[in-house]
């Protein structure tokens, strides 16, 4: 999208919200620079509300997404591929986005860092707070400072995500050198310990060398040290370890899990894997059709599902851990047509717990128990009672 | 076609299963690709991407095939459908040895094997109908001359594999991947065929199609009597369908056994680190179990380590494992694993 149209689109954004005053930007952002990572105290936090306290203590909001709507234009008519979705990311913290394909998962990580596809792709409304200022009200300037710098960036498929012509070493140092302001002798020392950080042995040589003479895995390794190469206190993990191998798949996400302990960073896994899912998220946000259908911490959501969706995908999966079934339970029928979804709950055409009013109206995301955990299901009562989610 | 009860009976180490059951038997395969020494050079070298692989299977049964990408697993169904010629071996089906077939000689071995592949996207032509696709095969093998019945066939098919009458109309842009899917299924089925090679067939679903399309192919084996070959790198699915299950690493196969047993006692280093990889849909257990992982990468085919193939990966290597090829041996009846500490 071209800087002006960005900013054109900003102000009007602005002006449609009156929320979005003046003196409360600059209010943000001033916190936002006079906070450090990690350190921000919770009495710090009074703008952003906080969801109950987690495990490990009451800490502050990183991200919080606020009703963000994005829309596709297409000859078929408009895509709401993100439709009014609420989501936050508290520091230190790991959160999943999971669901299908087409359910608006990669789509709100693009939003997120502003890279969703001009003109077809607008973000129409909503706002997305990150350390308390949001990002889209942001120049396109200040939004480059904050793309790699303040948040890095993990895709699914690293051959198409680096540059075939440049060498590793110069892939990595661009940022340091840009975002840091590292003289090249030492962005180059920085890229060696990022490299050896993320378990690349030698690498010196490394540095030297073409994306096309790492392995999958090492190509990984390499889109991880350069999304963690300025400190950033947030990662989008897009599908991260999608295109590896079982054995891979199991290497990577251990490395990100631990270095993300390690630095404090904050990750978003976006993945359609209920497994990777269950090892290595805190909270879980379920996503159907542009909309979550269900959020709770990783227990919560795997153990006593409230949406009849989440439900159908734990069900439908076969598992290692339990005995062989005779036969597994799919969810039945096709994902909707994102430009003409039914009135009313877009999963209501699969739903075993299908009622009257699922036709009619939407339901909201409400909550279901005390904990935070909530679900977008009208009958979500009834769902506690189907007790185990598989069997 | 010459029966099945001519084939010798098996010898140890090449087939797992008494000639006269077998629907196919797979002895010895090994196919090599040449790479590089072209316009731009390289230095020459020899892929080995199957090495010495033999198995058989039973009418009527799936046999499972896991590993990692590149370990030669859908290689070794191109080689048993013919569309890549062995370098050596032989595959034996329905009593014949395919490997010195000509292309006419083929053609009707073709109708009684099919093959379903991954990408239910690009393995449709986007210029035919459905109805087209379908026919096409049974006007080619002509079963059916006349069209009106080649359309009830269609229709038939579609019927079958979970589609409506009105589908034959539509191109396969117009369906969702899981409907494409059940296109590539329902076109598998047009000629009638004994053994169904099933490569990847749900890996590019979603979790929710995935059970759907699983579901159908084990009703359609037991309505029509089919034998499957189920390629595949995920592991619960594997073991949600087949029967037997072998593995394969860098070319070879390094166990095979029943499902059961292969799941719940893996004799091979390689099959137990494959196991404990699989993240399971469960916090609560997952935060209790232990994780083992597996270091290193899978080493490139064209320069295998020596001796066992996976001894630079293995966690209970010894010095014998690097000097040695470990063979495929029967550790309890039923279980073959080629490890030498096995």
């Amino acid at each position: 999208m071209p800087a002006l149209a960005v900013a054109r689109f900003e102000r009007r954004l602005c002006r449609r919200n009156p929320v979005l005053g003046g003196g409360r930007k600059e209010r943000a952002v001033r916190r936002a620079t006079t906070v450090g990572r990690g350190a921000k105290p919770p009495a710090e936090c009074d703008e952003v509300p906080l969801r109950g306290a987690t495990l490990r203590g009451v800490v502050g909001t990183l991200l919080e997404v606020r009703n963000l709507q994005t829309h596709f234009a297409t000859r078929g008519g408009v895509v709401r591929a993100v439709d009014g979705v609420s989501w936050d990311v508290r520091e230190g913290e790991t959160v999943a986005l999971v669901g299908e394909s087409g359910c608006g998962k990669s789509v709100s990580a693009l939003s997120i860092m502003r890279l969703v596809a001009a003109p077809a792709g607008r973000i129409v409304g909503g706002q997305i707070l990150f350390k308390g200022r949001d990002l889209l009200r942001l120049g396109e300037e200040e939004m480059r400072r904050v793309r790699g710098r303040e948040i890095g960036m993990v895709f699914q498929e690293p051959m198409t995500s680096l540059n075939p012509v440049l060498n590793i070493g110069r892939q990595l140092t661009e940022g340091l050198e840009i975002h840091l302001k590292l003289s090249p002798a030492d962005a180059r020392r920085r890229a060696e310990e990022l490299l050896a950080m993320v378990g690349i042995s030698d690498p010196g040589r490394r540095l030297r060398q073409y994306p096309h003479q790492f392995s999958g895995g090492m190509r990984q390794r390499m889109m991880i040290a350069m999304a963690l190469a300025c400190n950033p206190s947030l990662v989008l993990a897009d599908e991260p370890t999608t295109a590896l191998d079982v054995t891979i798949q199991a290497q990577i996400l251990e490395l990100m899990k631990d270095l993300s302990r390690r630095l404090g960073v904050a990750m978003l896994i976006i993945t359609h894997n209920l497994g990777v899912v269950a090892r290595y998220a805190d909270r879980v946000n379920v996503m159907y059709a542009g909309r979550i259908v269900e959020r709770a911490t990783a227990r919560e959501v795997y153990g006593r599902p409230r949406h009849p969706y989440t439900l159908g995908l734990l069900r439908s999966v076969p598992r290692l851990d339990e005995p062989r079934r005779a036969r597994l339970t799919p969810i039945e029928g096709q994902p909707p047509d994102l430009t003409r979804l039914p009135p009313g709950c877009a999963f209501a055409p699969r739903c075993a717990f299908c009622v009257e009013r699922c036709t009619r109206e939407a339901p909201p995301l409400a909550e279901v128990d005390a904990g935070g955990h909530v679900s977008a299901c009208w009958e979500a009562a009834r769902l506690e009672r189907v007790g185990e989610p598989v069997r | 076609m010459s029966p099945s009860a001519e084939v010798p009976v098996a010898t140890a180490g090449v087939s797992r299963v008494p000639a006269g059951d077998a629907l196919l038997q797979v002895r010895h395969l090994v196919k090599h690709f040449t790479v590089g020494g072209g316009l731009f050079g390289g230095t020459p070298g020899v892929v080995r991407a199957v090495d010495d692989v033999s198995f058989a299977i039973r009418r009527g049964e799936t046999l499972g095939l896991v590993g990692e990408s590149g370990c030669g697993k859908t290689t070794t169904g191109r080689c048993i459908l013919q569309l890549e010629r062995p370098t050596s071996g032989q595959v034996i089906f329905e009593g014949r040895d395919l490997t010195g077939l000509d292309q006419v000689a083929l053609r009707p071995v073709r109708r009684r094997m099919q093959v379903i592949f991954q990408d239910p996207y690009s393995s449709l032509n986007p210029r035919m109908t459905v109805g087209q696709i379908l026919a096409e095969p049974i006007a080619v093998h002509r079963l059916i001359t006349n069209a009106a019945r080649r359309r009830e066939r269609v229709h038939d098919l579609l019927q079958r594999v979970g589609l409506l009458p009105q589908h034959a109309d539509r191109y396969p842009h117009q369906l969702s991947g899981g409907q494409r899917q059940r296109v590539g299924i329902a076109r598998a089925l047009a000629v009638e065929p004994a053994l169904i090679i099933c490569d990847e067939p749900v890996s590019a679903l979603d979790v929710s199609i995935q059970a759907q399309i699983i579901n159908l192919l084990e009703d359609l084996q037991a309505e029509l009597h089919l034998t499957y070959l189920f390629i595949a790198h995920d592991l619960a699915v594997v073991r949600h369908i087949s029967d037997r299950v072998a593995v394969m690493y860098l070319g070879k196969i390094v166990e095979i056994a029943d499902r059961r047993e292969l799941y719940e006692n893996p004799l091979h280093p390689y099959t137990q680190a494959l196991l404990a990889a699989v993240p399971i849909p469960d916090p609560a257990l997952e935060a209790s179990r232990p994780r083992p992982v597996l270091g290193g990468e899978v080493p490139s085919p064209l320069n295998p380590p020596s001796g066992c193939v996976f001894h630079p990966r293995c966690p209970i290597a010894v010095d014998r494992c690097r000097g040695e090829i470990p063979p495929l041996r029967e550790i309890t009846p039923g279980h073959w694993a080629a490890c030498l500490l096995a």
